[in-house]
């Protein structure tokens, strides 16, 4: 999942305007209604206001909107936790809230699927009564045709392709709209039988396909309402509500899919009556509009802006809850680029850095997180937290840097003064700069002189992703922040560790980590079907990644969200990587 | 009983922040219907300011500016104009009295055309329709010697020549029959040829309407033969004043003796001009101590005692109605002039 | 006059299709001397490059710029088909192609945003003329007083003030503090009331700057024009003050203000993109910040395309009125 950040390039020079709006609004905001606030984490990880009460809009205020509202295309995490109100899959995530909230649960499938063949093939039964938003039954060619979507990369680009790769490997199926077949359903590792079954079958196993049929990008699609390219203005309702209306960067309005049977869903609840969002440019502004209450929700789930921050935690702490998302932000160091070649110059970096300071510059334990101290995201099976802590990142004497220890390291790297070399950083992301700036500062304590490369943020991809480039230009370290597609080992940790995941262009194994063991992990990780063996091998490929020294973890990101108090079925999920679980949300008065 | 235009005594002072400057200190004049009065001296003499001052519009364009200071009285036609409320005399403006000026491209305003300007004139005064005044309009022109008037009427003043211009101006000054014209450097700004022009108009048109007229002018040649008196200005202050001929005949000023031999002579090499006024206009703030010219004035020292340097020259009758502010006795201003100047000129 | 208007419109169109290649030379070649693909950020996290390579084609961005230049014009005036992926579409005329992001046609989104923006800018345009205007006369009348002071300190605020700052403040102020309205964008056609709502904050905020700027350029110019001999005129033929300074001072004060309001407006209608971004309003200025971040050809093309138009419109008019105004312009 892609989290978007709003903070927009010109934030220096709103700065100072901002600090004098922000005392205004400040004083502004005083003696408004703190309708029952309900205490300062109060949602975290718990449901908050629990109700049945139906009816109302529920409003969203997003500074960003979605990179697409086609299931087959959509990649920011809002939009998949959004895509639960309008597409079903055949599993999805439970509806509770924190780690039971990544579990899957059946959806239009009866129940989770019968496995067979080595885990190579998966069946599963379709439920009655699910219906499309013209009242047609879902059948499991719909679903077919929708996961075939994911082959016209041509058209319909942007999205994952974890269902492709794994279905397709070799890339033999051509795509939906240059099927010859007369059905179009030309795909031959999806079979289905009749309109209630669905049979998959993997040319080779993978333990995390039940994940990858829980994206919206495995959603149904009918085929007679398949818009292509334009389907993202108006996608085709199997949940319960449609699109009214959309206006790409403008606002979105959903409302009742009235054929949608609540009792074929096991999921969602559908409490509201409308669903709106609207799109601001400009932060404060929505930040204040939530404050109001003219809002209930951001809907890219990013926090507020530093201002609107300040006054939330100040006047409205009650309303704010501060969930650990999967993100870790990190610097990676290419071994392409010397010294980096050198483990022992890598080590240097990771003892040398300040990592309070590094925490202060991406916000601090609220708005920052806490400390990383390795590679796994605390919600990902397998993961330790501070627990593994191969450096002493957390520990009292790591915690300011360990020059002593760095020094060390130089020397067994044979660079015993330091040396030269250039931290690559997104230029549109303010935090991302003072990340960068903070590390520049510790490193000159123990000789490594930093140069700081600002690039474009939106060709991160030709940029950073070509090694090439990365070469050629010295990059040295690399700041930059994941967090996974589906909460495994694999979700994560694939493109970024798996030396098959090494691309000319848009790569994100910036390392360049070729370790024979680390892919032997991921194969049999594949491979295993139970639960303690995933985790256990993630809990391994996390310490394979530690031991390369091929990271500096920053922070296992947390970030401060707005809850409106009118808001019932509040709570935070891991399966939205902390966000809100959009799909249950309700309003205490329908007004 | 007044004259039918007396100034007396006229003063105005602008307050700036070097100092009060004494634009006028202390003039005056008459002048009755049908006469032409001519008003002659260098720039900055005060010649300009007189005559604004006795439109009212020495005001004009000082939006925020610190106000003159204007005492003294002009009386016209019986009226006293300073103490007057100022919207009488703006009533009278244009109607009573119009002004010409020097420079008609500027003085005319460009976005409307003549027809227009001149309309205005005459139905802020009249109550006539657009028609009659436009026909009022043309005919004026065509009075002023424009050809094709009733076609011109409509021309904007850069499509008009010079000298067009100027006559334009006059038809437009004379559209309500004033009683006073005053004229200010009305040929300056034209053409040789064009100047005479224009000046038989002013004469024949005088002639006509039987105004007063008041020329103002640096060039004593302007108004040789059509004015009646001549006053001459120096610093703000009359020193010579008496009729033309009188003047022209037996000036008694060394200013006006240097004006007549600035004036432009087509019979004679310009070369050959002896009595130039060398330096520069007297400082209106801190004004000579004595006479006012004593510094640019060859003859300073001919009377005794420094004189010059420290008593002001009152204005005196030297003949009959002419005066002059000259500390030399009426000996030796009629001895210098008949022995040095006059041969020269 | 009408050969002048036929040979400015012509230079007028030649202007606009080097426009044009100019943004497609920036977007295509400058990405391309930094080494970077424009196509890979149109796929997702796992591109392959086959995958990067078939966006590349379905967005036309393989073909020489000309060939990209001229598809976009015969769109506009012929339509044009789009065939990618197996998927044919025809894009009847005016044919602004479809968003790379969004895959709305761009046309309507124009449309859609062009009323926002116009309204802001007339509408503040219209304050402030009146408003700078005023300030501007009473101030050069009543030169050095206390209100010519305060106006030119209060203007002097409105130019160096950044919009983001006026905007932020006015909407604390008015919309949060006070509670006066709602500010928040409703479209004309929805709610007058909701519209003029929304809209007057925009308009105080950016008329604020502007007004500013017209006030001190009114009252130079006034003054300016007070000292000229054809006002002394004026006066010598017995006009009221009222008719030397309202007809005769204002007529040549008015040339320069409309030679800049012309401008002005031309440029608002392609940039009031901080009003519109503080005040969240979705018009042209938005849509091409939008499209800026997100590498989106087209809309940067076709709110380009407009607001050049918008721009080269107004000179024009400046030009026509100017002539006008002051007889002494020949248009030839």
């Amino acid at each position: 999942m892609v989290t978007t950040q709003r903070i927009p390039g010109r934030r220096k020079q709103t700065l100072a305007a901002a600090a004098v709006t922000a005392a205004l609004l400040t004083t502004a905001a005083c003696g408004d209604d703190k309708e029952d606030a309900a205490g300062y984490d109060a949602a975290n990880n718990k449901v908050l206001n629990a109700s049945t009460k139906k009816g109302g809009e529920l409003k969203f205020a997003g500074s960003q909107d979605a990179d697409s509202w086609d299931t087959t295309r959509g990649y920011y995490g809002f939009a998949w936790n959004f895509m639960r109100y309008y597409s079903r899959q055949l599993l999805s995530y439970k509806t509770e809230p924190g780690k039971a909230g990544a579990e899957l649960t059946p959806d239009l499938a009866t129940n989770a699927g019968k496995i067979s063949n080595n885990g190579k093939t998966y069946t599963f039964e379709l439920r009655d009564k699910i219906t499309w938003e013209d009242g047609k039954p879902i059948t499991s060619k719909d679903i077919k045709y929708g996961i075939e979507r994911q082959w016209a990369q041509d058209v319909l680009s942007g999205g994952p392709v974890y269902l492709k790769d794994v279905l397709d490997p070799d890339g033999e199926y051509p795509g939906p709209y240059k099927d010859k077949s007369a059905d179009r359903l030309g795909l031959k590792s999806i079979e289905t039988p009749d309109d209630k079954t669905i049979v998959f079958h993997l040319p080779r196993a993978n333990s995390d396909f039940a994940q990858m049929l829980a994206t919206p990008s495995a959603s149904p699609v009918r085929q007679d309402k398949d818009t292509k390219s334009k389907y993202a203005l108006k996608p085709f309702s199997s949940g319960p509500y449609k699109f009214a209306s959309y206006a790409p960067g403008k606002s979105l309005k959903l409302v009742r899919n009235t054929k949608w049977a609540s009792a074929s869903d096991p999921i969602r609840r559908a409490y509201p009556d409308t669903i709106s969002a609207k799109f601001f440019a400009n932060a404060n502004d929505m930040d204040q509009r939530l404050i109001n209450g003219d809002f209930h929700l951001d809907l890219n789930q990013t926090g507020p802006s530093p201002q609107g921050r300040t006054t939330a935690l100040k006047q409205h702490k009650g309303n704010l809850d501060n969930p650990l998302t999967s993100y870790i932000r990190y610097a990676v160091f290419p071994r392409s680029v010397p010294p980096f070649d050198n483990i022992h110059c890598r080590k240097a970096v990771i003892h040398g850095a300040d990592h309070v300071s590094l925490q202060n510059a991406r916000g601090g334990p609220l708005a920052g997180g806490d400390i990383a101290t390795n590679m796994l995201p605390p919600s990902v099976p397998g993961a330790e937290g501070q627990k593994y802590d191969p450096y002493g990142i957390a520990g009292a004497a790591g915690k300011k840097g360990n020059v002593e220890k760095a020094k060390e390291e130089l020397k067994a790297c044979g660079r015993p003064n330091g040396f030269r070399t250039t931290i690559a950083v997104r230029n549109n992301k303010q935090v991302e700069v003072a990340t960068a700036e903070s590390l520049q500062a510790s490193l000159k304590k123990i000789g490594i002189r930093a140069e700081i490369d600002q690039y474009d943020g939106a060709q991160t991809a030709g940029i950073v992703g070509s090694p090439a480039n990365v070469k050629k230009k010295k990059y040295g370290i690399v700041i930059d922040g994941w967090a996974p597609d589906f909460g495994t080992v694999q979700g994560f940790g694939l493109p970024l560790w798996s030396s098959k995941y090494i691309l000319q262009s848009g790569n994100n194994n910036f390392a360049l980590i070729k370790d024979k063991s680390i892919d032997g992990l991921f194969d049999s990780y594949v491979k295993e079907l139970d639960e303690g063996g995933q985790a256990r091998i993630a809990k391994e490929i996390n310490h394979k990644v530690m031991e390369g020294a091929y990271y500096l973890p920053f922070t296992f990101e947390k970030f401060l969200n707005w809850r409106s108090p009118k808001l019932t079925n509040a709570y935070t999920t891991d399966g939205y990587s902390g966000m809100y679980d959009f799909v249950n949300l309700g309003l205490k008065n329908a007004s | 009983m007044t004259a039918f235009l007396d100034v007396r005594d006229l003063k105005v002072h602008f307050p700036t922040d070097d100092g009060l400057v004494k634009s006028v200190d202390g003039l005056s004049f008459q002048l009755e219907k049908g006469q032409t009065l001519g008003i002659v001296g260098e720039s900055g003499s005060g010649k300009s300011v007189t005559s604004l001052a006795v439109m009212g519009l020495h005001t004009a364009g000082q939006y925020g500016k610190r106000k003159a200071r204007i005492s003294g009285e002009i009386w016209l036609d019986g009226t006293e104009l300073l103490a007057a409320d100022p919207d009488h005399v703006r009533r009278l403006r244009g109607r009573e009295m119009a002004m010409i000026f020097q420079d008609p491209l500027s003085a005319l305003h460009p976005y409307y055309t003549i027809g227009k300007q001149i309309v205005e004139a005459y139905r802020i005064h009249h109550d006539v329709g657009a028609k009659a005044a436009r026909r009022r309009a043309v005919e004026m022109l065509d009075r002023v010697g424009i050809p094709q008037p009733d076609k011109r009427v409509d021309s904007y003043p850069h499509e008009f020549s010079g000298g067009m211009r100027q006559r334009a101006m006059i038809a437009m000054s004379l559209v309500n029959n004033p009683e006073l014209l005053i004229a200010d450097e009305p040929t300056t700004a034209l053409d040789v040829t064009v100047q005479a022009q224009i000046l038989d108009l002013i004469r024949d048109l005088q002639r006509e309407f039987g105004s007063a007229v008041v020329i103002i002018t640096h060039d004593l040649g302007v108004v040789a033969e059509l004015a009646d008196d001549i006053l001459v200005m120096y610093g703000g202050r009359c020193v010579e004043r008496g009729p033309a001929d009188e003047l022209f005949h037996e000036p008694r000023h060394p200013y006006t003796w240097g004006l007549l031999g600035s004036m432009p002579r087509l019979d004679r090499d310009q070369q050959e001009r002896l009595i130039p006024v060398k330096g520069s206009p007297p400082s209106l703030i801190n004004r000579p101590s004595g006479c006012a010219f004593n510094p640019r004035c060859p003859y300073a020292d001919v009377p005794k005692d420094d004189v010059t340097r420290t008593v002001r020259p009152e204005l005196t009758e030297v003949g009959g109605r002419h005066w002059a502010a000259c500390h030399m006795s009426a000996e030796q201003q009629k001895r210098i002039w008949a022995e040095e100047i006059a041969p020269k000129l | 006059m009408l050969a002048y208007l036929i040979r400015r419109l012509f230079a007028a169109a030649v202007m606009l299709v080097v426009i044009i290649m100019v943004v497609f030379c920036i977007f295509f070649l400058v990405p391309e001397w930094a080494g970077v693909d424009i196509a890979s950020s149109f796929v997702g996290k796992q591109a392959d490059p086959a995958a990067v390579a078939a966006v590349r084609e379905k967005l036309g961005l393989s073909d020489p710029i000309f060939v990209q230049v001229w598809e976009f014009f015969k769109g506009i005036f012929a339509g044009r088909t789009y065939a990618a992926g197996g998927e044919v579409t025809h894009c009847a005329a005016p044919c602004f192609g479809y968003s790379f992001r969004s895959e709305q046609a761009v046309w309507p989104v124009l449309t859609d945003r062009l009323p926002v923006t116009l309204g802001l800018a007339l509408g503040a345009a219209v304050l402030w003329v009146v408003v700078g205007v005023a300030a501007g006369v009473l101030s050069a009348l009543k030169r050095g007083s206390l209100w010519d002071r305060g106006a030119m300190v209060v203007a002097l605020a409105g130019v160096s003030l950044p919009i983001y700052f006026t905007g932020l403040l006015s909407l604390a102020v008015f919309a949060f503090g006070l509670k006066w309205l709602d500010a928040q964008y409703v479209p004309l056609e929805q709610s007058f009331t909701g519209w003029l709502g929304g809209m007057i904050l925009p308009w105080i905020t950016l008329a604020f700057l502007y007004a500013a700027m017209y006030a001190r350029i009114t009252r130079a110019t006034m003054l300016e024009v007070l000292g000229e001999d054809y006002i002394r005129t004026a006066r010598a033929k017995g006009l009221r003050e009222h008719t030397v300074v309202g007809k005769h001072a204002m007529r040549s004060t008015m040339t320069p203000l409309l030679t800049m309001l012309g401008m002005d407006l031309g440029a608002l209608i392609g940039g009031a993109i901080l009003t519109e971004s503080t005040f969240n309003l979705p018009g042209l200025g938005r849509a091409i910040l939008d499209a800026t971040r997100n590498q989106d050809l087209p809309i940067v093309l076709g709110v380009t395309l407009i607001t050049s138009l918008a721009v080269l419109l107004a000179n024009l008019a400046v030009d026509v009125l100017y002539a006008v105004i002051d007889p002494r312009v020949r248009l030839a």
